[in-house]
């Protein structure tokens, strides 16, 4: 069974199923919101057919600036803090023997699985006065009374560089495990410390993988709806959280469209961005 | 240098594993408040997760949401793997960027996308729309993991069996189809245990009519915390271990994450 063109319309059978169901319930849904995002809003019922650019136009007010601009940073700090903390980390994992490998790879897949319900939960139960992490200071006599850590915006942090450091090192692990390891070996025999050959010829050498991560993780991270939520005030909301916001609680579908439509264009390029980054590392 | 990578090791174990403890340790407190370390020891508020008719409809939700959307998953998936395996149509990869596009995208978006079409179909609210969802949403990972098990294939085997004389379909069924069999199953396993967690698509589908455990907690988390939302957690934490390290057990994990070069 060669691999070989379809020859008659029978041969395309197979395709029938699948092509049906990813056209009607995603191409379909997608269209069906960016439709939605020039409709006008419905106080009654969900939205009323039209085409309205006012959705839009709300953009182009100053919070939605400030919840933008704070989205984007915060997604920047999450990527730098989990690429930083997660390549020196896999590159060490890829150097263990293999029973260890499998032991941390599936601990990342359970924690990597988990709900963001049940991450925030976790954590807000850690960073809270009455379970947390500061009755243990309290403990060992480094402080007086237990206080509560959140909400704050380290709070935030903390929780999606948690939800988002699996999925960096399971991002970056295929890269490391195929790195050739006769290039640390020839940088040791010509006299250099280890971390000297992991700086200065490691890292350089998967220059185009580490960025192309941070862009991943920086989608990764822009997705996250309700950690911002659990662990933070509401002047720490992401533009997911106020899509979600302005869908659920406001009922105001054509601006949560809107506003979708928009992360979808800034995802979509980044994407775009991470593939042509990684063409240019194949190329070479 | 090793005291150095253990302490560096131990570090990141210990944040990913540090809420899990505590969480772990609210759960067996013996009176309904979250203090840790726990007053006494209960395993009450697993039992609850059971005996709670409120938690227990929330499972079963979740469990049914999850067996039956990763096997549509998985039935969408596997025709288009084998179909992108066995022909060369390059303009059917189309459905293969389709059916990577649900995951890639912040998941919001696909959860609005589902929330308006249903809404226009005025089937907003229903069951199963929360199944065919999760079952786009989640066709990703059958759909990486068989492709992964189709190119693993070594096609002598299959043309060795058609010169045998065996028509396409035994060819299928008895060369490929076993074969491809544990990437199946693992593809099923990482959809189950996703769409178990999964909160936002299954809240903007279902969320005011049914209520699936992780709906649930967050609708809990409102009203105050009880230690039953932390045994769901170590109960979900316990779930994905064991279907990962099964997977491990009887798959190649490694592999499965992309590293297919390197020593054995």
């Amino acid at each position: 069974m060669r691999r070989e063109p379809p020859r008659s319309a029978a041969d395309y059978a197979p395709l029938a199923f699948p092509a049906l169901m990813l056209i009607v319930f995603f191409v379909v849904p997608f269209s069906t919101m960016v439709a939605v995002s020039f409709f006008k809003r419905d106080p009654a019922g969900f939205y009323k057919p039209d085409f309205v650019i006012d959705n839009y136009e709300r953009f182009l007010s100053a919070f939605f600036g400030e919840v933008l601009g704070f989205s984007l940073m915060l997604a920047v700090g999450v990527a730098v803090c989990c690429v930083v903390i997660a390549f020196p980390f896999t590159y060490l994992l890829t150097r263990r023997p293999r029973r260890v490998q499998i032991l941390w790879l599936v601990g990342l897949m359970s924690v990597l699985s988990l709900s963001e319900v049940i991450i925030g939960f976790s954590w807000s139960t850690l960073l809270s006065r009455t379970a947390g992490i500061t009755n243990l200071l309290v403990a060992v006599g480094l402080m007086d009374q237990p206080v509560a850590l959140l909400p704050s915006l380290g709070a935030v942090l903390t929780g999606m560089v948690y939800q988002a450091l699996p999925y960096t090192i399971l991002v970056l692990y295929p890269a490391l495990v195929r790195l050739d390891p006769t290039l640390t070996e020839a940088a040791r025999t010509l006299g250099a410390s280890p971390v000297r050959a992991f700086l200065n010829v490691v890292v350089p050498a998967l220059r185009n993988t580490i960025v192309a991560t941070l862009i991943m993780v920086f989608v990764f991270a822009l997705g996250s709806y309700l950690l911002p939520q659990i662990l933070g005030r509401p002047q720490q909301w992401t533009l997911s959280v106020l899509i979600t916001d302005q869908a659920i609680y406001q009922s105001n579908m054509p601006f949560a469209a809107a506003m979708a439509v928009f992360l979808v264009l800034i995802s979509l390029a980044l994407v775009g961005l991470t593939l042509l980054v990684g063409r240019r590392e194949n190329a070479a | 240098m090793t005291w150095l990578r253990r302490l560096y090791f131990l570090t990141v174990a210990l944040f990913l594993a540090a809420p899990l403890i505590v969480v772990a340790g609210v759960s067996v407190n013996e009176k309904q408040d979250l203090t840790f370390p726990p007053k006494g020891f209960s395993l009450s508020w697993y039992a609850q997760i059971f005996t709670d008719p409120e938690w227990r409809a929330a499972l079963i939700h979740s469990l049914t949401l999850a067996v039956c959307s990763a096997a549509l998953a998985v039935a969408i998936a596997l025709p288009l793997a084998w179909f992108l395996w066995r022909r060369i149509a390059p303009w059917t990869n189309i459905f293969r960027v389709l059916g990577l596009a649900p995951f890639i995208l912040p998941p919001v978006i696909t959860a609005l996308g589902f929330l308006s079409f249903w809404a226009t179909l005025g089937l907003f609210g229903q069951f199963f729309t929360a199944i065919v969802s999760h079952a786009i949403f989640f066709v990703t990972l059958p759909l990486v993991t068989l492709s992964l098990g189709f190119a693993s294939i070594d096609r002598s085997l299959v043309e060795a069996a058609a010169t045998m004389g065996a028509d396409d379909r035994t060819v299928a069924r008895t060369v490929v189809l076993p074969l491809i069999l544990p990437y199946l199953v693992s593809g099923y396993a990482f959809a189950f245990v996703l769409s178990l967690n999964e909160y936002i698509v299954a809240y903007m589908t279902i969320g005011f009519t049914t209520e699936t455990l992780p709906i649930k907690i967050f609708n809990a988390l409102r009203y105050g915390y009880t230690p039953t939302m932390a045994s769901v957690s170590v109960f979900f934490v316990a779930v994905a271990a064991v279907v990962f390290g099964l997977i491990a057990a009887f798959g190649d994990i490694r592999k499965l994450l992309g590293a297919m070069s390197s020593e054995r």
